[in-house]
């Protein structure tokens, strides 16, 4: 046992474990990690796990292999923590999160206008398409196209330098003054906090729009006007 | 020079994966490459159909793999195009009798043998996929001018990027020039635009393409076939040949347009 304790560590969360793998050889550490879950089986079963891989870099038939043994045994994999970019992009890519958010108290729910000011953002180099999933506690700012078929979850806003096409959802942990702009705006579905709208978005596509939620509590989209 | 390994893939299935592999085996065949394709579509095997060559078939690639037989017993040669070989696909096994590490072997062994070695994808993003693009040195994505397949060339582009099998190349096939004019086709524009990867072709609809498959000579032997001229043409800039795409609109306009699109890379 204390040979594997040295491989991986478990934590209990909140609202799951976290489990924590060093930059041993990615075989050992699944092997190790899967020995560990059949010595305990009513430990694990059902539990919803997070897995920090710290630096390892996983594409996605391993990620894959991983989370079909790991569903074969009752555990749901939901997220994949990495400080390697391509983990990450695996991850995404599989709709796993690639943060936990920080367990919040209840009244954090409501957020002050000052805290979309500032703060964390998700910067995105690329085109997101069909199938990604990305989910970020902050803001998200893509350099590319959201293709039909991707998604991004931001509990911030969400500024698109590209296409919109996907889905979006800004605001995500119910703040209602969270915007979603993009420079060609054409949506699959919109949701900003609990409001949500199919399609959405004024005749002149080539203009830049924003979207928010009006005075009368509906999304709306208008084109961008600087100033 | 080692073979390089091309493997033609889609995500969504019926968009022509098998009718392209076999037609480009023969475009190449024909121009003196020596070339096997490989059917990845273990389970489900139509290659061998549609090279006509399914009462050949003795040996198998599970049976390679499986060591019943020797790699030059499964290589079936083609009837009329002596430097075109299949290996068949099993039928009475399933896409688990194989794995990526069997497919890279298989490749390693068969880059000595060819110019070009196609692998047929089986459809769909699983494990006949992951094993049909491992040992791919280079990926061609096929797709119809259709939603629904383009979003999952979309998807199955975006995993190619992510396994660092990019970038991939793309084949638009059975385009109706005519429903383009009316706007009720996606244009190869309206394609392009979304999935941002080089063209490789633009492979015309044409009844042939049924008729050639149906009857084990695919439509690249058919001078006088327009779109047998289009895989011809893939074939040629696969071989690194700098070839005009094909003017499927004789007023010009989406020729320009496509012209337009496939310099921009």
């Amino acid at each position: 046992m204390d040979e594997t304790n040295s491989l991986i560590q478990i934590k209990g969360l909140r609202d799951g474990l976290l489990v924590s793998l060093n930059d041993a050889p990615w075989d050992e550490q699944l092997s190790v990690l899967i020995s560990h879950v059949d010595a305990q089986p009513a430990f694990f079963q059902g539990a919803r796990l997070a897995l920090d891989v710290s630096s390892q870099i996983l594409r996605v038939n391993e990620l894959v292999e991983l989370r079909d043994k790991l569903s074969d045994r009752g555990i749901s994999l939901w997220a994949v923590l990495s400080e390697s970019p391509t983990t990450q992009q695996t991850s995404q890519l599989l709709g796993l999160a690639t943060r936990i958010s920080k367990p919040r108290p209840e009244e954090s729910k409501d957020f002050g206008v000052d805290d979309l000011g500032e703060g964390t953002a998700l910067f995105l180099d690329r085109t997101l398409r069909s199938g990604t999933r990305i989910e970020f506690a902050g803001h998200v700012v893509v350099l590319g196209d959201v293709n039909p078929g991707a998604e991004i979850i931001a509990e911030g806003n969400v500024i698109i330098w590209g296409r919109l096409r996907g889905i979006v959802h800004a605001g995500s942990q119910g703040n209602r003054e969270a915007i979603i702009c993009a420079l060609d705006f054409s949506p699959m579905q919109l949701r900003i906090a609990d409001e949500a709208s199919e399609s959405i978005g004024t005749q002149e596509k080539d203009r830049p729009q924003v979207a928010r939620v009006n005075e009368l509590g509906k999304l709306q989209a208008e084109n961008w006007s600087a100033g | 020079m080692p073979a390089q390994v091309i493997t033609i893939t889609s995500g969504k299935g019926g968009v022509g994966k098998t009718t392209a592999v076999a037609n480009l085996a023969v475009a190449l065949a024909a121009n003196g490459s020596k070339v096997v394709c490989i059917d990845g579509d273990i389970g489900l095997r139509n290659l061998d159909v549609i090279l006509g060559l399914e009462n050949r078939i003795v040996y198998d690639i599970v049976d390679i793999i499986e060591g019943r037989c020797r790699l030059k017993q499964a290589m079936i040669r083609d009837k009329k195009l002596p430097d075109l070989y299949l290996i068949p696909a099993a039928q009475t096994r399933d896409k688990n009798a194989v794995s990526a590490n069997d497919m890279n072997r298989l490749a390693k062994d068969l880059r000595s043998e060819c110019d070009y070695l196609l692998i047929d994808s089986p459809a769909g993003i699983e494990r006949g996929f992951k094993n049909a693009i491992a040992p791919a040195d280079r990926v061609l994505v096929v797709t119809n001018p259709e939603v629904s397949a383009v979003r999952d060339a979309d998807r199955v582009i975006g995993i190619l990027e992510a396994e660092g099998k990019g970038p991939a190349a793309l084949i638009l096939n059975r385009l109706n020039p005519v429903m383009v004019k009316k706007n009720d086709m996606l244009s190869p524009d309206d394609v392009l635009d979304l999935l941002a990867i080089e063209l490789i072709g633009i492979v015309p609809e044409d009844e042939g393409v049924i008729v050639g498959s149906n009857r084990g000579t695919p439509v690249a032997s058919d001078p006088k076939s327009k779109a047998g001229q289009a895989f011809r043409n893939i074939a040629r800039r696969i071989t690194g040949e700098e070839v005009p795409f094909l003017d499927l609109d004789h007023s010009g306009g989406l020729w320009d347009r496509i012209q337009k699109l496939a310099g921009r890379k």
